[in-house]
């Protein structure tokens, strides 16, 4: 680069510098006022920030508003089924440890049609980057129930106001046996969201991040609710947790220390029914990795297969 | 030809009772863990060995550990031995070798024996303590001998006892030593047999067993009066002997599968059982899913970022695979999927054989998902036909399926060792920059064909996606978007039928009656040819190897018969069935579409008994079918 030799170079140079704009794609066609757009734009703002390669980079999602995500990122992508995006970001990260792998899905996508692969995905604690949009409601599919819509909300499915209470998915992430990161954001506040994606990138695991999102379409009364009512919003702070900068910590002015290696607290917390809690509530960085085991035996030549084929057909010779 | 059993060659009993016949099917039957599948296998290998042609199926509880002394816990296998090559499991047992009374039961409710079946029982229960025992055992014998079975009550316990404190551990070596002098096996053979099979265990194990061997004929040449001697010939060639999943799983590993995703199902998980084995130093990983859906979306994950992948399963997984294989047909991702077929619908019989899964296979999909589909009809196709769907899967951007049933699955069939090569691994996934200009679906109009770009190959960035999409792989509901794509998925269905020849007749070009199978049934379906022909029938049979797109030329070799006549192991409604008319006849499931493909009034033979077919039933059908067509 720059006709240096590299080995000659203290500085590793990037053989590219990728601007913002190499990750953005077309117009996001969300509804306005949408929570997906500062979604959208704090994860272009995270890639450019750790320049990710574009053609290393992989977006997998379901099918909903938010699965639309991968078509507005200039990298590659994997729109596929509904409730199918785990399965498929497993199998492209399991033999693929260069690839940075993304997986965005909504309320419906993981917590109801996708459920049984979410609480697997947890398990398998692959180093994935999982975004949660939360808007408790179907969009796409026009207003019904969601699985995380408070009870009584109002919907095509429900008229008269949904009949049971929601899952919590992130009580439901921190019951899973080998979770790695769990942490809770909002939309909103463009800076703690950051914050959180960023921190949840950087995690070597299953980071799930949970981000309330705001639907103006078909939850407009809650989206404007969430917005406004802050006593019931707490921070959490640790030195280990997401740092929120000074504009979201006079934002909450509640705040609430605690250790993101505490599990039991990070429960307690989470089943709070009273209060929605932002930031790390928990983290084990050792736990292990599925990805680890599928990127152990890479690399082998032809030659090395086809002798080890050969020794494995000598005990089937007659 | 009157004679529907095994042909004798040369009915000439001697001095000692010995008989030269061209093939024989011997079974060994008893509970669970005594060890019947062990001798039997060794005794198909020692078979191989000296040059003949063997077939061998397993007979498997379908519980884990029954009760013992019953029907359900009847394990053991059946051996087909002959001169020449074996294709099939064949009609009924010549000789069974019985462990108990009770194990022979489970066979006959499956029609496996005949009268004049040779049953070679352990005699020890006559004398049993318990005298419900000795009084079942009593009953059995007189209800065999009176259903034309011919008896032998062997000693096996008291003789092993002579050797070995425990005869439950060792009776199925010193009954391989009495097989091997029925069929004047070579003892040096059936040592070195021993030696192999014994290899992890101690030389003082392997010695007992040798010795056991050695017992079992020396008694059986002093007590029994016949020997069945099957010429062979002696192949230089090195040969294995494996089964159709085994088969697949070395397919996979040659042609350089990196992943095996899956969800354990019966029949089709011992694939994964032989990768598990193997894979770790062939480079490749078997992942076990959460489900059947995850693991077909783990299989095509695989695939997108640029790595062979492989996903195995049966007729309730397939059903629940269904929405990503119509992800992987819309989306254009390669992908190997194994269908080991078993009965259905729903759970159906997981143990058993049928065909049953052609009509979901290829329509199983919402819209229009065409895709290939192939069926190999022997263990080694088995191995090749899977190097060959990855190389299709690739070249054509597409799914192939592989159809195989239990029968395959279980079937163990020796064959010439295969010479791996460099060339059938899947190359090293592409990093280099994606040429500029070209979109992700650069469809040729022509073929269809276009080049995907693979994670990582800067440049060729895009989403891929289920829903319709352009050739930039974008978004649209345009009309003729969704038209011309739609077309060029199923142009490359023609594409790839123009790479293909008409399959080969199997016997003459024309005549009145033709046969056409698909599958495992291949063998059974041409040795009743064989035998009808030798009865002056005009019969022949063509095996269909792809099932979609077809071999060409179909509708040529079915106007040269009189009649045409699926042979498959699914339902059709029998014609002369209550209700039943032309008009609302189902037929069998390659009937179904050969008829609306090649507008020939073709008739089928089916049924969904669960077995493999007989030769013997087929050939029945055969002459039926000659008569009323010369009437």
């Amino acid at each position: 680069m720059f006709g240096l030799n590299n080995d000659y170079c203290a500085i590793d140079l990037p053989e590219t510098y990728h601007p913002q704009s190499d990750y953005t794609k077309g117009i996001a066609r969300w509804c306005p006022g949408c929570g997906d757009h500062s979604v959208l734009h704090a994860v272009q703002r995270l890639c450019a920030e750790k320049q990710l390669p574009p053609e290393k980079t992989v977006f997998v999602s379901g099918i909903g508003c938010s699965s639309r995500f991968p078509h507005y990122m200039d990298t590659y992508g994997f729109h596929g089924l509904h409730g199918r995006a785990f399965p498929v970001a497993e199998g492209v990260k399991f033999r693929r440890p260069d690839l940075h792998v993304f997986v965005v899905t909504g309320d419906g996508d993981c917590c109801s049609i996708g459920a049984g692969h979410w609480l697997h995905a947890i398990r398998y604690n692959m180093n994935l980057t999982v975004l949660l949009f939360d808007n408790q409601i179907y969009g796409m599919t026009k207003k019904q129930t969601s699985p995380t819509s408070p009870m009584g909300t109002i919907s095509n499915t429900h008229p008269e106001g949904s009949v049971l209470p929601p899952v919590n998915p992130i009580q439901t992430t921190l019951g899973v046996s080998n979770v790695s990161f769990v942490a809770q954001t909002v939309d909103w506040v463009p800076s703690h969201l950051y914050a959180t994606i960023k921190a949840a990138y950087e995690h070597q695991g299953f980071s799930f991040v949970k981000i309330s999102m705001r639907c103006p379409k078909f939850m407009a009364d809650f989206a404007k609710q969430k917005v406004s009512e802050r006593d019931t919003v707490q921070l959490l702070m640790h030195e280990n947790g997401i740092q929120p900068d000074e504009s979201t910590e006079r934002m909450f002015t509640h705040h609430v220390q605690h250790d993101p290696t505490d599990i039991n607290a990070a429960r307690t917390l989470a089943e709070d029914p009273s209060m929605t809690y932002l930031g790390l509530f928990y983290q084990n960085k050792q736990a292990l990795r599925y990805d680890l085991y599928g990127a152990h035996n890479l690399g082998y030549t032809p030659e090395q297969k086809m002798a080890a084929i050969e020794r494995k057909l000598e005990a089937f010779a007659v | 030809m009157e004679n529907l059993t095994d042909t004798l060659v040369k009915p000439a009993p001697n001095k000692t009772g010995k008989q030269v016949i061209s093939r024989h099917i011997v079974e060994i039957v008893a509970d669970s863990g005594e060890g019947a599948q062990k001798a039997g296998t060794s005794f198909a290998s020692m078979s191989a060995k000296m040059g003949n042609g063997v077939w061998t199926v397993e007979i498997i509880p379908s519980d884990i550990e029954p009760p013992p002394r019953t029907i359900q816990s009847t394990s053991g296998i059946r051996i087909r031995i002959g001169s020449k090559e074996i294709t099939n499991a064949g009609d009924e047992a010549d000789l069974v070798v019985a462990f108990n009374e009770v194990c022979p039961y489970s066979r006959i409710e499956q029609h496996a024996f005949k009268p004049g079946t040779k049953i070679l029982i352990e005699s020890a229960w006559a004398q049993h303590d318990d005298p419900t025992v000795k009084e079942s055992y009593e009953k059995a014998i007189a209800d065999f001998k009176n259903r034309g079975y011919v008896v032998y009550e062997i000693p096996m316990a008291e003789e092993c006892l002579k050797l070995v404190p425990d005869p439950k551990r060792g009776k199925n070596m010193w009954v391989l030593g009495m097989l091997c002098y029925i069929y004047m096996r070579d003892l040096n053979i059936a040592e070195d047999q021993i030696r192999h099979t014994f290899r992890k265990k101690s030389q003082a194990v392997v010695d007992s067993n040798i010795n056991l061997l050695h017992a079992g004929h020396a008694w059986a040449a002093e007590n029994l009066d016949f020997q069945f001697e099957i010429p062979s010939i002696p192949s230089e060639k090195e040969l294995v002997v494996m089964n159709g999943n085994e088969a697949f799983a070395f397919g996979a590993m040659a042609a350089g599968v990196e992943v095996c995703s899956m969800y354990p199902i019966t029949p089709a998980t011992s694939v994964s059982h032989m990768l598990a084995e193997a894979f770790e130093k062939a480079g490749g990983l078997v992942h076990q899913a959460e489900d059947e859906i995850a693991a077909i979306g783990f299989a095509i994950g695989s695939s997108y970022s640029g790595k062979t992948a492989l996903t195995v399963t049966s007729g309730p997984g397939l059903a629940l695979k269904t929405e990503f294989i119509g992800l992987s047909v819309m989306a254009e991702v390669p992908l190997l999927i194994i269908d080991v077929q078993r009965g259905g619908p729903s759970t159906g019989m997981p143990t058993k054989i049928e065909q049953g899964d052609l009509l979901a296979v290829l329509y199983g999909a919402a819209g229009d998902a065409p895709k290939i589909v192939i069926a190999p009809s022997t263990i080694e196709e088995c191995f090749q036909f899977t190097i060959v769907a990855r190389q299709i899967a690739d070249a054509f951007r597409t799914p192939v399926f592989l159809l195989s049933d239990s029968n395959l699955a279980t079937g163990v069939q020796p064959f010439v060792k295969p010479k791996l090569k460099a060339e059938w691994m899947a190359p090293p996934i592409d990093q280099s920059p994606w040429k500029e200009g070209v979109t992700p679906f650069a469809w040729d109009e022509e073929t269809g064909l276009s080049k995907r770009p693979i994670p990582g190959q800067k440049g060729g960035e895009f989403t891929l996606t289920g829903l319709t999409h352009n050739t930039k792989g974008q978004v649209s509901y345009l009309p003729e978007v969704n038209q011309k794509s739609t077309e060029m998925r199923s142009r490359k269905i023609a594409a790839f039928s123009r790479t293909l020849k008409p399959p080969k007749v199997y016997g003459d070009e024309e005549g009145d009656l033709l046969l056409v199978g698909w599958g495992s049934t291949r063998g059974a379906i041409e040795e009743a040819v064989e035998r009808a022909r030798e009865l002056g029938g005009k019969v022949s049979s063509v095996h269909l190897r792809f099932l979609s797109p077809f071999e060409p030329g179909l509708k040529d070799i079915f106007k040269r018969f009189k009649k045409v006549m699926t042979v498959e192991i699914n339902y059709s409604d029998d014609p002369n069935a209550p209700l039943i008319t032309e008009e609302n006849r189902r037929y069998s499931q390659l009937a179904w579409i050969l008829r609306a493909r090649t507008l020939v009034d073709i008739d089928c033979f089916s049924n969904v008994h669960g077995q493999p077919l007989k030769p013997r039933n087929i050939l029945e059908r055969i002459k039926q079918e000659l008569s009323e067509l010369v009437n």
